[in-house]
């Protein structure tokens, strides 16, 4: 059973209160850039490289902008927006531990897939997969993606989250009409 | 001190999305397919909330102004828009639902991690490419919020004053969570299928 929504929105709104008021707005889709990078720069350590005055560049463009903040981060992977990520997982884990953990079923596939596509988890993998692959490319080329850019940025009148809120939308809400025919 | 408040407010973040079935793609689908708006009343309501409570803060001198982080506007944020939106309908997942989603032991957020990583990657890649297209150049002055906040490093798009619109706008948020109807696509009561 999900929390009733008044109690839930109160809940998720004080959470993003909280990150503002301690530390800075929550995001997260920047971490899969500072993943990749930590990937990368182990298999060739030339990728990020600093300079003789400590600061952090990268032969990548995307990594080197900013003054390398990004370069920074993923050769400092204990940063604060690196563990939040890690700390969601956990949190996200125990929460669904603690209500009895999410059924077999589920855990293989989606009622909604089911009730659409049938037995074919191979498929929705798939579908997962590319879906994956353009939330991420979408959400770099925004430059944030649903908590960043949507919560966040609504939560503090940024008019950057009111132009990818309207994109999001206008996109989701006819990819799931026509996807997702039957409801479950 | 910052990674115990990493680990502190990261934590309560995931929970919290797991809790309102945030993570949970049946919930998501229901949401973006206008079935059941239940999950869009909690985001709409937590947007509210979090608004008021910030700019009140900052109205009272409790919450420091710098600590706001506006994000720069341009075209590609519309375009990327587009992008994360198809694929968050197809797949249910946003990138903090689908690591948390994974973590809770769903396989497909497995998958979408992986495929996420990959988007990243080519992101990486592609970039020289988008900022010489002139898709990433500021529009409207960038990092701007909609009124003109006190002390912020941010200019406003409008001459009002930023954090009173900020309460005024969160006050809309929580109005809308509260009158949007459950289902506004189908007949019967909103579908709600077991975990």
């Amino acid at each position: 059973m999900v929390l009733n929504w008044k109690t839930g929105g109160v809940l998720l709104g004080f959470v993003f209160f909280l990150a503002v008021l301690l530390v800075k707005p929550i995001g997260v889709s920047t971490q899969f850039v500072i993943l990749d990078a930590i990937v990368a720069d182990a298999v060739n350590p030339e990728l990020i490289t600093q300079t003789e005055d400590g600061a952090y560049t990268s032969t990548n463009e995307y990594l080197a902008k900013s003054k390398g903040k990004y370069a920074k981060n993923a050769s400092n992977p204990l940063n604060y927006s690196f563990v939040f990520v890690i700390a969601m997982m956990l949190g996200a884990f125990l929460s669904a531990m603690a209500r009895g953990g999410i059924s077999k079923e589920e855990r293989k596939l989606p009622a909604i897939w089911y009730a659409n596509y049938g037995d074919t988890p191979m498929k929705r993998y798939a579908v997962a997969f590319l879906g994956g692959f353009i939330v991420l490319y979408g959400a770099r080329l925004a430059g944030g993606c649903t908590s960043g850019h949507m919560m966040s940025g609504m939560m503090q009148t940024s008019l950057s989250g009111y132009i990818f809120a309207a994109g999001a939308f206008a996109a989701a809400v006819p990819v799931a009409m026509m996807m997702y025919r039957k409801e479950a | 001190m910052n990674i115990v408040l990493a680990l502190v407010i990261g934590a309560a973040f995931g929970a919290v999305l797991d809790r309102i079935g945030a993570t949970n793609p049946n919930w998501i689908i229901r949401m973006l397919s206008l079935r059941n708006l239940h999950l869009m009343k909690t985001i709409l309501l937590a947007i509210g909330t979090g608004s008021i409570l910030m700019f009140g803060g900052q109205m009272l001198g409790l919450v420091d102004v710098m600590h706001m982080s506006v994000k720069t506007a341009y075209v590609g944020v519309f375009i990327g828009g587009l992008m994360l939106g198809a694929g968050w309908a197809a797949s249910g997942y946003c990138p903090g639902t689908g690591v948390c989603a994974a973590a809770s032991g769903r396989k497909d957020g497995l998958f979408f991690i992986a495929g996420g990583l990959l988007g990243a990657a080519a992101y990486m890649v592609t970039y020289p490419t988008w900022r010489a297209s002139g898709l990433l150049d500021k529009l409207a002055g960038g990092k701007v919020t909609l009124g003109s906040v006190p002390g912020a490093k941010y200019d406003g798009l409008m001459a009002v004053s930023g954090d009173l619109l900020g309460i005024v706008l969160g006050v809309v948020f929580v109005l809308v969570a509260f009158v949007l109807p459950e289902r506004l696509v189908g007949d019967g009561p909103a579908p709600v299928a077991a975990e």
